[in-house]
């Protein structure tokens, strides 16, 4: 009996910074961190109701009930979530719109991670006019009013889940670009930075193999925030009608699809609208926790 | 008088930073030969241009706002300044290597150090992988790390920064170059790591054979390691001798004063303070004309404020740059 308490008091105790990797130390503050649980929680429910959901809810999400009586049925046993316009059946089209939503988010912030890495280590590590060029048009970006171009944009390129991640990547990659020329900036002073070339490194290897992986903690926090904004902007986008097209469901057409519904049947609007909420949420939340557990100066 | 193959030829090196507050001197013509396996020690104070002096050597001057301006750095017989990119990186590494004053953050800290000792060997050399970590692991032997094979695998934050010398060295050596850039490389370690890390480079300068130029500004340390010892001052070499004869009789007052201001305890216990060379270093915007050393020279007479000495060679292998030199 004695021995177990032992045990368990040994099992209590806090361990020290020492004792773990470095992921093991980020993941430790990372548990500690309330909010970022909170966040973590939001996501893994939503990745359940996305990716579980439909396992145990078997209906297909584009098959219509063409009858008056089938269209914006309330909740029943049928349609736990009623019907729509066209008397689909608005669970199934939560799930396949919220995967659907979820991949453009992923890959348009990870893409658009990795352009602005790219541009951001050039300036960075070449500084000079290759920096003053390259930040200039950064800027020129920022600067360019999004939404009128990206209709503009939009229109031209046509509609479909690849336009529309083109254009949440050109209209993404800036932040990220001075974020990674910030550091790069200072990196590349390291003594480190100075050795690889004392080794005689090239160029491309010193930016890709020692400055890159330097600046992965910062764009890991980066991307995950970026995933909840790219959501945002995928369901603006398909909000304007530029987006995922009928009758493919993302969260962002579902909304717009209801908007002319709003008196009549107001949830509609209210289930792809609290999704994209708990979504966007989870992620900046967890995001922030990450950054927290990232930073060596806090000490949780 | 000494008559092994001449390595390094540096003549007339000049290399000038161009700051928004002026032109920086940093290396105004300095010259310094070293022979194959002869370790040279390069001494001075904070910037007097010996860093300046080895980043020169490796073209790593950054650009903007360094450039070397002038002069030549022969190695084996090729002028280095008339190298391109492709082949200075080639000569990086590979017959120069260079060791670094900071062993704290020389290392990149996302890669296990054998990563990048493999990196520095495979870099140079056509071998693969499994052939790269075994010559790793003998060059951490060889360094003295124990454990090598654990430590292999090991980041740079688990390891002392004595160890991390060691790393930087077995980095350094993995190549088997013909000349080892020393930066103040126990600079930053205590000195108990410090005497070891210097045996350690000794021991293996006997064993493998390569030349060292140790830049420091500690004459403890070239006392205890150089052949030949040469002294900056204001980016100029201001003597230029065997160590024995550096040591025991100074001929220029700056290296006599440098002498003087350490603490002997062989001697009686005086009440006398430490001699201190009066002044300061000269700001590198305006040198005094004439000797740079003139304004804190005891010696100095109106010929040193008005002309620059040239560099001469008072008896065989003894090189100074003064009109008064110190009788020895």
């Amino acid at each position: 009996m004695a021995e177990k308490v032992i045990e368990a008091k040994k099992k209590g105790q806090r361990k020290s910074s020492d004792d773990y990797t470095y992921v093991g130390m980020v993941f430790h503050r990372l548990t500690r961190h309330k909010l970022a649980m909170v966040g973590a929680f939001m996501l893994i429910l939503i990745l359940l109701f996305v990716f579980v959901g439909p396992l145990v809810w078997r209906a297909d999400p584009n098959e219509q009930i063409e009858s008056l009586e089938g269209m914006f049925n309330v909740p029943s046993r049928a349609h736990p979530l009623g019907t729509d316009d066209y008397g689909r059946d608005v669970l199934a089209r939560m799930f396949f719109g919220g995967r659907i939503s979820l991949f453009i988010g992923f890959i348009s912030a990870i893409s658009s991670t990795i352009v602005g890495a790219m541009v951001g280590l050039v300036a960075g590590y070449y500084g000079g006019w290759a920096d003053d060029l390259l930040m200039r048009f950064t800027d020129a970006m920022l600067s360019i009013p999004t939404f009128p171009l990206l209709i503009a944009l939009a229109s031209v390129m046509g509609k479909g889940i690849g336009q529309i991640i083109l254009v949440i990547v050109i209209f993404g990659w800036m932040v990220d670009a001075r974020l990674v020329r910030g550091l790069v900036l200072s990196l590349k002073e390291q003594e480190y930075i100075e050795a690889a070339h004392a080794i005689g490194a090239s160029a491309n290897r010193i930016m890709w193999r020692h400055l890159f992986p330097n600046t992965l903690a910062v764009l890991i926090v980066s991307t995950t925030i970026g995933i909840g904004g790219a959501i945002i902007y995928e369901a603006s986008i398909s909000f304007l009608g530029f987006g995922v097209q009928a009758p493919f469901a993302s969260w962002g057409n579902m909304l717009q699809n209801a908007q002319q519904f709003i008196w009549n049947s107001p949830r509609l609007i209210i289930y792809p609208g609290l999704a994209i909420f708990m979504t966007v949420l989870g992620f900046n939340f967890f995001g922030d926790g990450l950054r927290d557990a990232i930073d060596p100066k806090l000490k949780l | 008088m000494d008559n092994r193959e001449v390595l390094v030829d540096i003549k007339n090196l000049r290399t000038f930073f161009y700051t928004e507050d002026g032109v920086v001197p940093a290396v105004d013509g300095i010259d310094l030969t070293i022979h194959r396996g002869e370790v040279v020690g390069l001494v001075g104070e904070s910037g007097c241009g010996k860093s300046v002096t080895a980043l020169s050597i490796l073209r790593l001057i950054p650009n903007p706002p360094g450039k070397i301006i002038g002069g030549e750095i022969f190695f084996h017989g090729e002028d280095l300044l008339k190298k391109n990119e492709e082949e200075m990186r080639m000569i990086r590494g590979d017959k120069i290597s260079m060791i670094f004053q900071e062993p704290m953050t020389s290392l990149n800290p996302v890669y296990t150090i054998g990563d990048q000792i493999s990196e520095a060997i495979t870099l140079h050399q056509k071998i693969d992988g499994t052939e790269a970590k075994k010559r790793t692991i003998e060059m951490l032997h060889l360094v003295g790390i124990p454990e090598p094979e654990r430590r292999f695998s090991q980041y740079p934050h688990e390891m002392s920064g004595g160890m991390r010398q060691r790393v930087m060295i077995a980095m350094a050596l993995s190549s088997n170059p013909d000349l080892l850039i020393s930066d103040e490389a126990t600079t930053a370690l205590d000195v108990t790591i410090q005497a070891q890390i210097l045996d350690l480079m000794r021991g293996l300068q006997k064993k493998l054979g390569m030349a060292i130029l140790i830049i420091t500004h500690n004459l403890a340390v070239v006392a205890e390691m150089a052949e030949t010892i040469s002294i900056a001052y204001a980016g100029k070499i201001v003597e230029s001798a065997s160590a024995k004869e550096t040591f025991k009789s100074p001929r220029h007052p700056y290296t006599y004063g440098l002498l003087q201001s350490i603490p002997k305890f062989t001697e009686k216990k005086t009440n006398e303070p430490l001699p201190a060379i009066e002044g300061m270093v000269p700001s590198p915007y305006h040198m005094p004309k004439g000797c740079r050393f003139n304004p804190r020279c005891p010696f100095a007479t109106e010929k040193c404020r008005e002309e620059e000495p040239e560099i001469v060679e008072l008896t065989p292998g003894h090189l100074v740059r003064c009109f008064h030199p110190i009788e020895s």
